[in-house]
């Protein structure tokens, strides 16, 4: 069994088929995580390149522990745009690149279309470690990894996604990833987070964070980004956590166990309450550690594809 | 090894002429001139760059004159594309007026008006005459358009008298469009004075802060998109305007449905609004954006397929009075960017008429005789131009075109300096043949005198 695509650029158009593979490959690396010996000789003489041109400690962290589970080879690139002229580290970097001869390149970019755009001037797997507000879709495959190890299944399900949606890159890939298991997606959040015409993507869109909790399996909350969002798209973060965030009260009112997954960093008293984010319904740590043996299925499969 | 075009012009400006009789006879070209209400089959003899007959000719009774064969092409009254960037000054290695107007030429334009957003800005008689000087002796007459604003920073008026006096034959503050509403007022007013229109490049700046339109495609592809009622804002705030105040407002590169709604509203109410579009936007949609190449990406952005349609039945009932390219060359290297970080623009100054005999003519949205109004004369007379005839005793300004020929667009034969062009390796029906204007013809990729 191989992966269909030489890369991973999302999860759109991604067949049922190889998502299952990659969710079915990462329970065997999940099991190796906890053995005494963390290692495997799979990637031994593979180079990996992990472009990072936007900061993330925690997705560069799982994605490098992965490579040296793996026991790849590993070139670490990070820089912000920010602190030099747009476009100008890009174009150097990518020369770099293609001169190194990699054979596989992690990539995070705040431009949407830099893996895309990676994939026809590069050899190399490309991999996306979220771009723009496009896609992340090793964080998709670690959100449904934790939903399958908690609640045995995806299919079926109901999951609904909370906060920003617009700017977020998770929620499309949850999106497609989750449809093409099978599982039924609602996305909740306050009208200026979410982006125009989604609905046709056969998502039902809500406002009540009520309902999303009274009438869905999973929560798969997003973070809130205080810089961006107070004061434009939501008038404050009181009322957000006020109208929008998950509290053990509002958890209470429901009879029914819903899950809750957080990519985290979480705002405490933002999008979860402190006790919430402590509590019993989420597995929030539980996704670090899948994130790991997610990041070493997708390596290993692209890798060691024929 | 073939020279480039800017050197092959200035080795041509440099040959002698003599002075000796030029005769040239352009032979059995069907002449359509929609003023003159002429569509015929025939010749035309061209003396010194002047049109002495319009009818039959046997060659044999003029010896020593130069043969065109132009048969099964279209002689029209000389092309105009009224929203050009040239570039200069400020980026020469993007383009020059020289290689722009060489552009032009291939394309099939005699005439064009350049945009004032170079460095420094079209905003004094300085800048005009160093165009006007640059560009005198070409066949390509060129018209710059003058900056609205000083610096076009939206704080003051740019020398506006100054500037017409000198050869402005408009006025804009393209790229953006004109930063108050203030400003714009005073504007509309000050060039009612000289019936000169203010070019609006109608974007609500807080809304515009995005990389393409707002929909479902920046929805899936995760860009920052900016929406249609941006452009809808300003539109309807120049129709105001222009209505209050009786000036002139031209709107640049419409792209949305709803602007074209509000254009044939106003022109309906009377007010003084005409209005212009790009071959793209009334050919490509958002959809060409989802491999992420920076090439599809301008300002306005490509917008969905009603926008699309809304173009070209503007275009039809003359809601929308012309073409224009919206040439805006960029070199490869700033192109090839981060698609959020890219410079907006295409260049379109030879594809254009090529995309429009295949998209409107072709497709019969428009009759020839509509497409020479939308290229020939209705640009010109937004900018009070005199609108070339083919009459006897006229100087000769020419489009020749043949609108069934079949090619495909390569960029690397562009005359254009750059090369970001969305079309490229495309299929089109309908190319420029020879342009001819100021006693110079330019035919199968050289000027010529004639
Ligand atoms: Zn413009």
């Amino acid at each position: 069994m191989s992966l269909s695509s030489k890369h991973l650029i999302g999860l759109k158009n991604v067949p049922k088929e190889d998502i299952e593979l990659i969710l079915d490959t990462a329970t065997t690396f999940r099991e190796v995580l906890e053995r005494p010996i963390k290692k495997v000789p799979t990637l031994q003489g593979k180079t990996i390149c992990n472009l990072f041109f936007e900061s993330s400690t925690r997705t560069r962290l799982s994605f490098e522990l992965a490579q040296k589970r793996l026991s790849a080879d590993t070139i670490n690139f990070s820089t912000s745009t920010s602190s030099t002229k747009k476009g100008e580290t890009f174009k150097d970097t990518v020369r770099n690149i293609e001169a190194m001869k990699v054979d596989m390149i992690v990539v995070r970019h705040e431009s949407a279309g830099v893996p895309e755009y990676l994939t026809r001037i590069s050899q190399a797997n490309i991999i996306n470690a979220g771009d723009g507000r496009h896609e992340h879709p090793t964080q998709a495959l670690l959100d449904m990894y934790s939903i399958r190890e908690k609640l045995g299944k995806l299919k079926g399900l109901k999951v609904c996604i909370v906060g920003d949606i617009a700017h977020s890159r998770v929620a499309l890939s949850n999106i497609y990833g989750l449809q093409a298991v099978g599982a039924k997606v609602t996305l909740c959040g306050p009208k200026t987070m979410i982006p125009r015409e989604i609905e046709n993507l056969g998502v039902k869109v809500i406002h009540d964070i009520d309902k999303a909790i009274s009438e869905h399996d999973v929560l798969n909350v997003l973070r809130i980004q205080l810089e961006r969002e107070a004061g434009s798209t939501i008038p404050s973060l009181r009322e957000y956590h006020n109208y929008f965030g998950i509290t053990s009260e509002r958890l209470e009112k429901n009879n029914r166990d819903v899950l809750i997954l957080h990519p985290g960093p979480i705002n405490r008293g933002v999008e979860l309450s402190s006790e919430v984010a402590d509590g019993p319904y989420q597995i929030i740590l539980n996704q670090v550690t899948n994130g790991v043996a997610i990041r070493m299925a997708v390596l290993y499969l692209l890798g060691t594809r024929p | 090894m073939e020279l480039p075009l800017e050197w092959q012009y200035y080795i041509y400006l440099e040959l002698d002429h003599n002075g000796s009789e030029m005769k040239s006879i352009l032979k059995s070209m069907r002449i359509i001139d929609p003023q003159l209400k002429i569509d015929r089959v025939t010749d035309i003899l061209i003396e010194n760059g002047m049109i002495k007959v319009i009818d039959d000719i046997n060659e044999n009774d003029f010896p020593d004159t130069n043969i065109y064969d132009f048969s099964n092409c279209i002689c029209a009254p000389g092309f105009f594309d009224m929203h050009v960037h040239l570039r200069e000054p400020g980026r020469e290695d993007e383009e020059t007026v020289i290689t722009g107007s060489n552009s032009a030429a291939a394309g099939g334009f005699t005439g064009v008006a350049c945009m004032p957003n170079t460095t420094p800005a079209i905003d004094s008689a300085e800048v005009i005459n160093l165009i006007k000087e640059k560009s005198s002796k070409h066949l390509v007459d060129v018209f710059p358009i003058g900056a609205v604003s000083k610096g076009r920073n939206g704080e003051i008026l740019a020398p506006i008298s100054e500037m017409f006096s000198n050869g402005a034959v408009g006025f804009s503050d393209d790229g953006t469009a004109v930063k108050s509403a203030a400003l714009l007022k005073n504007a509309l007013e000050y060039t009612s004075m000289y019936n000169a229109p203010i070019i609006e490049h109608c974007e609500e700046e807080s809304l515009a802060d995005g990389a393409m339109n707002e929909g479902l495609v920046s929805t899936t592809l995760g860009l920052p998109s900016l929406p249609t009622v941006s452009e809808d804002l300003i539109v309807m705030r120049g129709i105001l305007l222009a209505e209050y105040t009786g000036g002139r407002i031209h709107i640049a590169h419409i792209s949305s449905k709803r602007s074209v709604e509000l254009v044939r509203e106003a022109k309906k109410k009377g007010i003084n609004v005409t209005a212009e579009v790009t071959p793209h936007h009334f050919t490509l949609t958002d959809e060409t954006l989802r491999t992420f190449d920076t090439n599809f990406k301008m300002s306005p952005p490509l917008r969905c397929r009603e926008d699309v349609e809304a173009m070209i039945e503007g275009l039809k009932d003359g809601t929308i009075d012309c073409i224009a390219s919206d040439h805006a060359p960029h070199s490869i290297e700033e192109k090839e960017m981060e698609f959020i970080y890219a410079p907006n623009g295409i260049i379109g100054l030879e594809t254009q008429l090529g995309i429009s005999l295949s998209e409107l003519y072709h497709k019969k949205h428009l009759t020839l005789e509509e497409l020479i109004n939308k290229f020939a004369v209705n640009p010109r007379r937004i900018l009070n131009l005199d609108i070339p005839k083919l009459e006897v005793g006229s100087a000769a300004n020419l489009t020749i075109f043949d609108a069934n020929k079949i090619w495909t667009v390569d960029k690397s034969k562009f005359k254009s300096k750059s090369k970001n062009t969305p079309f490229d390796k495309r299929l089109l029906t309908g190319k420029s043949v020879a342009v001819i204007n100021n006693e110079q013809i330019y035919f199968d990729g050289e000027f010529k005198k004639i």
